[in-house]
């Protein structure tokens, strides 16, 4: 009994040992550095929340410790510039409520004495606790926000990591720009299609703006109520208005309603670009069948990435260990630990502590592509704190499953152009 | 130009056509309440539920090897029993309170149900697998769905079977004395709570026909009945309270303005022309097209 429980204590101690790296090379008084941390921790999106402060608590622990990923700032025991100080993350929940998000970053700057501040998931939730921070004058970090207008709002103190909604719409003609170069593709006339709340209208707005900025011609606007039970009059809209290409922001019955249709009344276009939601959905794929073939989705994330970074796969095991057992990394999860580094690298170059120091340093942050869990070409801010270097994956349904296809250089099959016709 | 006139007359004929198909899945949906809300004159609120149930229920038997058309008469006799006991248990104190009783009795028992099938089946979009009738039928430039057409057919087949059921048989006439007047059918004899219950039952299980069959082309999920709950309401206050025949006239009526309106005007306004109808034969006819009243 004795001899087990003590050599239990040696496995611990050997364990908590390699965790923490060697305690000796940090200077004994360096001090914490406390970044504040608000996340959805209960309520609705408590599960999401979870992953996410895995995530984050992961990516301080690497930060801290010695053990060298190719990714910023992990592995150097602490914030070298700093006497090897090391990062303590703080954790606020935000119940996913508007009014909480901004009562916990109260609380993480004023009695936490928080030298930045990262979250918050929603973007309703991030919307007001980046005002506090703005008010206080502490650096925001947000790395997982999709509303455009998030960077629009002229914040002095705000930095967003994630591409936005409207970011994946132009990745869908840069795709097309792309594509034009290698396969010489011909197309001109764009559908764009999508259900009549945020979500829908959101994309269609982004993918309309998109159409002008690089020289395309909609053919037509259709804009449906996501609960509807039937799209005739919206399948014919779109077919004569004989587009090349159709834009399509759908939820799973909608999806399945619309794919049908086009079937249906043979609307054949030579590619079909879909916002994610409906169309990647399991049941959806399992109802449509091969007739989903071909079909393009957007994505934040792919375990692809891998061909790029080899610590993709690294770091998701680590996540898997913390996450009892069966959760992969995913694009919520491997931004937000992308995002602990990025404050990491800042306050790190700034040398301090001081919150001016930190936005400075953070306005001078350009991290290569190639170092990211991420398919961004790279992280640095534009004029607003958005990074420009923010990108979406494409990926097409190819035999029965989503496979990467762009950026090229992460791609794991050609794309297939134009999709198969219909065949009846 | 002559190219042009022959493609819009195309594309006419198909929207007609799909607006009729489409008109006939809200006839079939809003059969089984034409008979409760429609003769009985009882507010259901939950109607849609029920058809949500019943596309569980359709997607569970086929989980087992039972496809929806085989399993549509089990359906029918599972929600037949159902739609008694949600009767006998709580429909009929219901009507014994104040007329609000039944409008937030019937809705507390739309989020009870919704709860339910949410924490049971989880909010996913199930589909039953490998449905039969995926094919499209082409009749010269017009395609149309098999599946919708077989829905269609199911819907004027229930219609034309709970109208003879209601006007001919010996039950069906002791429901519309229930109706018109519940005192005097008690005077004459009549079992109210018996016809009640059978009436309630009988609706149930033709939305349980219908759950089956909209499983050909629809996913279900823990709020699809809601989908198709709203349309079903206006079909038979359009028809006319007390006609099923009515009911049957009006859904295809709000089908077919909902299709051509959704394309000649724009497809986010096109239930605009369905509430227009409805409000202008309010205002105009309020007994409905066909109502008796």
């Amino acid at each position: 009994m004795h001899v087990r429980r003590l050599g239990a204590l040696i496995v611990t101690a050997l364990v908590a040992a390699a965790v923490s790296g060697p305690a000796a090379t940090r200077a004994a008084d360096a001090p914490e550095i406390v970044i504040g941390s608000v996340l959805p921790l209960t309520g609705a999106l408590a599960q999401t929340g979870a992953g996410l402060r895995t995530a984050q608590q992961l990516a301080a622990d690497l930060v801290n410790g010695h053990v060298s990923y190719p990714l910023p700032m992990v592995g150097k025991t602490g914030l070298p510039h700093l006497g090897h100080a090391r990062i303590r993350l703080v954790f606020a929940d935000s119940q996913g409520k508007p009014d909480q998000a901004r009562a916990a970053a109260e609380q993480l700057i004023t009695q936490e004495h928080a030298v930045a501040l990262i979250g918050t998931y929603a973007s309703s939730t991030t919307a007001t606790a980046s005002q506090v921070a703005e008010r206080a004058g502490i650096p925001f970090l947000n790395p997982d926000s999709s509303a455009p207008g998030l960077t629009a709002r002229g914040l002095k103190w705000f930095f967003r990591t994630t591409p936005h909604d409207g970011t994946f719409a132009e990745n869908f003609y840069q795709f097309l720009g792309d594509l034009k170069k290698s396969k010489n593709i011909a197309v001109k006339r764009v559908a764009v299609v999508g259900e009549d709340g945020l979500f829908g209208t959101g994309a269609g707005d982004a993918e309309e703006a998109g159409a002008k900025k690089y020289g395309y011609d909609v053919a037509t606007r259709v804009s449906y109520p996501a609960t509807t039970t039937e799209v005739n009059a919206e399948v014919q809209r779109v077919k004569t208005s004989s587009p090349d290409v159709i834009f399509q922001a759908s939820y799973v019955p909608d999806a399945l309603l619309f794919m049908r249709g086009y079937k249906q009344q043979g609307v054949n276009v030579k590619a079909i670009f879909a916002q994610d939601a409906g169309f990647v959905d399991p049941n959806f794929l399992k109802a449509i069948g091969a007739d989903a073939e071909g079909v393009f989705t957007r994505e934040v994330f792919s375990m692809d990435i891998k061909y790029r970074n080899q610590a993709v796969p690294l770091i998701d095991q680590l996540f898997r260990q913390r996450s009892d057992g069966a959760k992969p990394l995913d694009g919520n999860t491997a931004r937000d630990f992308m995002g602990v580094l990025v404050l990491a690298d800042a306050i790190d170059r700034a040398g301090s502590t001081k919150p001016d120091a930190i936005r400075d340093a953070l306005m001078k942050t350009n991290i290569p592509g190639k170092l990211t869990l991420m398919p961004w070409s790279r992280i640095h801010f534009d004029a607003t704190g958005q990074n420009d270097g923010g990108a979406g994956i494409i990926e097409q349904l190819q035999d029965g499953k989503y496979e990467t296809v762009w950026p090229f250089d992460v791609a794991v099959r050609p794309v297939v152009w134009p999709m198969p016709a219909w065949k009846h | 130009m002559a190219d042009a006139g022959v493609e819009a007359l195309t594309t006419f004929e198909q929207l007609l056509a799909g607006g009729l198909l489409a008109g006939l899945v809200f006839a079939l949906v809003a059969v089984g309440l034409t008979l409760v809300y429609g003769v009985m004159d009882v507010v259901n609120f939950a109607h849609g539920e029920f058809l949500m149930l019943a596309m569980y229920a359709t997607l569970g038997l086929a989980l087992v090897g039972i496809g929806p058309l085989v399993g549509l008469p089990l359906v029918a006799i599972a929600l037949f029993l159902f739609g008694v006991v949600i009767y006998r248990v709580f429909i009929r104190r219901l009507l014994a309170g104040p007329p609000e009783a039944t409008v937030f009795g019937t809705f507390g028992l739309l989020v009870l149900l919704q709860g339910l099938a949410q924490s049971l089946f989880t909010g996913d979009f199930q589909s039953v697998p490998h449905p039969p009738f995926q094919g499209t039928l082409r009749l010269g430039a017009v395609a149309l769905s098999q599946a919708t057409l077989v829905e269609g057919i199911g819907a004027l087949v229930l219609t034309g079977a709970l109208f003879a059921f209601v006007e001919y048989t010996e039950t069906g006439r002791a429901m519309r004395a229930v109706a018109e007047d519940r005192v005097a059918a008690t005077l004459m004899g009549i079992d109210v709570q018996r016809v009640n219950a059978l009436a309630f039952g009988i609706g149930a299980a033709c939305v349980g026909a219908a759950g089956a069959l909209l499983m050909l082309s629809f996913p279900v999920f823990p709020t699809a009945g809601a989908s198709f709950a709203l349309t079903a309401f206006v079909v038979v206050a359009l028809g006319g309270f007390g006609s099923i025949q009515g009911a049957l006239v009006a859904a295809l009526l709000v089908g077919m303005l909902e299709v051509l309106g959704g394309y000649y005007l724009a497809p986010e306004l096109k239930m605009v022309p369905v509430y227009v109808a409805y409000l202008a034969i309010v205002l105009l006819r309020p007994q409905g097209l066909l109502g008796r009243r």
